[in-house]
């Protein structure tokens, strides 16, 4: 009874913390300068501003279309182009004076560095979803920026940036889906709680069920031997959950590519990285910095061991990201077929192969969790193995000299 | 190609580490103790509920099995009781048949031999008592004879010789 109003509670309480997030507003913007292109209005918001205003006809530049919709951004944009329906999100900046907070909706949409926010005594720029402390005054191209060519001729800002730790649209749908996971995971808990155990799942629990005795099964305990995997159990099943909920999410148009970002898999691949190496018994370090080699080799064998602790979450980042990043530029590329064209023509062709990925993509999405999960349970597991043989001819080794 | 653009692709912002580093390590507490404790536990016990109630199914019919066994036992007992009984009242019947024959027989060799004792009696009786008879008969006739014959004395000679001589019995 008494968790029942704990669970309640904290359910309650992030409700509440995620509305107040949105409570900055749903935001729609009239750009101070209007345009008449409709096909290739995509395009508008991204591209620089002077290679586009003064051209008869916007050529797209689908590749770089396709890379800032798997990046993130400050505001969640819903739809529209010259008339941007976005839901703004709040910006939470660490400066040299302190934290700062105001509402994305107050760079008007602006993302080229051309809209100053005033907080505090501090000015913020916009520039591609990064935000920078603002110049004095503007450059040529109306942006509070000073800019640095680099080696393509490609102008970047070098002006300072405080610590950015706003509630991005990734950062927005991390806690949205932490909620959803949290009220549907604590609702089967309850309907357990309220049918009995000895009855059979109904609705949501039923098919929740064999997804948890599946990654308690197959992935748990047939990877953590030695009856240790209880424990890591929980963490197990919130990996492939998390992982699984935001993948399938990802594959909405108008959400966030959480888990295609490499800040999202960086994390997961720290954790597992400190779990590993929390769980490890002698016998791995023993591996890693007594290798069963002759000692002449320890100079070569230990840096490759020692590497080999942190290639595996490595991979186990890269492997995550690059397999929701891709799968994303493919559908938006073939989508964006029919823009580079220019012809409605092209859309059956872009449209059936978009599908055809999609539905790959949905399969990409169950697998890339239960691989992100089954390797984190296999390198704990492997952390953990008792090498006996092994321990026994590093003994002898270790003898010899 | 912007590579400005490129290269934020796989700069990780230190913003979505520091949330997701918060949202998850919070995730897996409060999911932890308010969901998947009681789901696996749930899980759990019914597992062992059912491999219980499977085990217990497996023993009861051990034990059908072995009552059956047992019933089947005694059936065989109870035939072979049943057998010896039929046999041993079969052995009694012919054994007080035959001893009944024998009896019947005793009585009826008994019986007969009195009879045949007591016929033997009675004709001796009744041959002494025709002797006897006939020894008065004969008397009787011998005294009207020797009436008659007496008168002379030859006669009467001849008469008593001839009649010693035809009485020669057996």
């Amino acid at each position: 009874m008494s968790s029942k109003i704990n669970t309640s509670g904290i359910s309650h309480f992030f409700l509440a913390i995620f509305f107040t997030l949105f409570t900055f507003g749903l935001s729609a913007e009239n750009p101070e300068h209007g345009h008449d292109t409709v096909a290739v209005a995509m395009a508008e918001n991204h591209g620089p501003a002077t290679e586009n205003q003064n051209a008869p006809h916007k050529k797209v530049n689908m590749a770089e279309i396709a890379i800032e919709h798997v990046l993130d951004s400050h505001s969640w944009h819903l739809w529209g182009d010259e008339h941007p329906v976005s839901i703004s999100l709040p910006v939470i900046l660490k400066t040299n004076k302190g934290l700062v907070y105001f509402s994305s909706g107050e760079f008007k949409h602006d993302v080229h560095g051309k809209v100053v926010v005033e907080k505090n005594g501090e000015r913020f720029v916009n520039f591609e979803e990064d935000i920078y402390y603002a110049s004095e005054i503007a450059n040529e191209h109306g942006q509070f920026l000073e800019t640095h060519l680099n080696a393509k001729g490609k102008s970047h800002p070098i002006n300072e940036k405080p610590l950015d730790f706003s509630i991005t649209k990734n950062v927005a749908q991390l806690l949205f889906s932490a909620l959803i996971l949290i009220l549907l995971f604590t609702s089967i808990a309850r309907a357990y709680k309220k049918t009995g155990v000895t009855s059979a799942p109904t609705g949501k629990q039923s098919f929740m069920e064999p997804l948890i005795v599946f990654v308690r099964d197959e992935i748990a305990k047939s990877n953590i031997g030695g009856g240790k995997h209880e424990k890591y159990v929980p963490y197990l099943l919130t990996v492939f959950f998390l992982i699984l909920i935001n993948n399938i999410l990802g594959l909405i148009p108008i959400s966030a590519n959480l888990t295609g970002n490499i800040a999202f898999t960086f994390v997961l691949a720290i954790i597992t990285f400190i779990v590993t190496s929390f769980s490890a018994n002698k016998h791995y370090w023993g591996h890693i910095f007594m290798p069963p080699a002759p000692k002449a080799l320890y100079p070569i064998l230990i840096p490759l061991e020692f590497l080999g602790i942190f290639t595996k979450p490595f991979a186990l980042m890269i492997r995550l990201f690059a397999n929701m990043t891709a799968g994303h530029i493919i559908v938006i590329s073939l989508v964006g077929l029919i823009f580079t064209f220019e012809s409605y023509l092209v859309s059956p062709i872009a449209v059936g192969f978009a599908l055809f990925i999609d539905v790959l993509e949905c399969l990409v999405a169950l697998l890339q969790a239960y691989i992100f999960t089954l390797l984190t349970a296999l390198f704990i597991g492997s952390a953990m193995v008792d090498h006996h043989e092994e321990s026994h001819e590093g003994e002898k080794a270790s003898a010899h000299h | 190609m912007n590579l400005f653009i490129l290269g934020s692709l796989i700069t990780p912002g230190i913003g979505l580490i520091f949330w997701t580093g918060v949202v998850f390590l919070l995730l897996v507490g409060i999911l932890g103790k308010f969901a998947w404790k009681p789901i696996l536990n749930s899980i759990k016990t019914r597992e062992q509920g059912i491999e219980d109630a499977l085990k217990s199914a497996e023993r009861a019919l051990n034990d059908m099995r072995e009552l059956q066994s047992n019933n089947e036992k005694i059936m065989n007992d109870a035939r072979a009781e049943r057998d010896a009984m039929l046999k041993e009242a079969r052995e009694t019947k012919d054994s007080i048949v035959a001893e009944a024959k024998q009896k019947a027989q005793a009585d009826a060799d008994r019986i007969l031999s009195g009879a045949r004792e007591q016929i033997t009696a009675e004709k001796n009786a009744a041959v002494a008592e025709i002797k006897n008879q006939v020894a008065v008969l004969s008397i009787e006739i011998a005294e009207k004879i020797l009436k008659a014959e007496l008168s002379n004395d030859d006669k009467q000679k001849a008469l008593v010789t001839n009649l010693v001589k035809d009485l020669n019995f057996n």
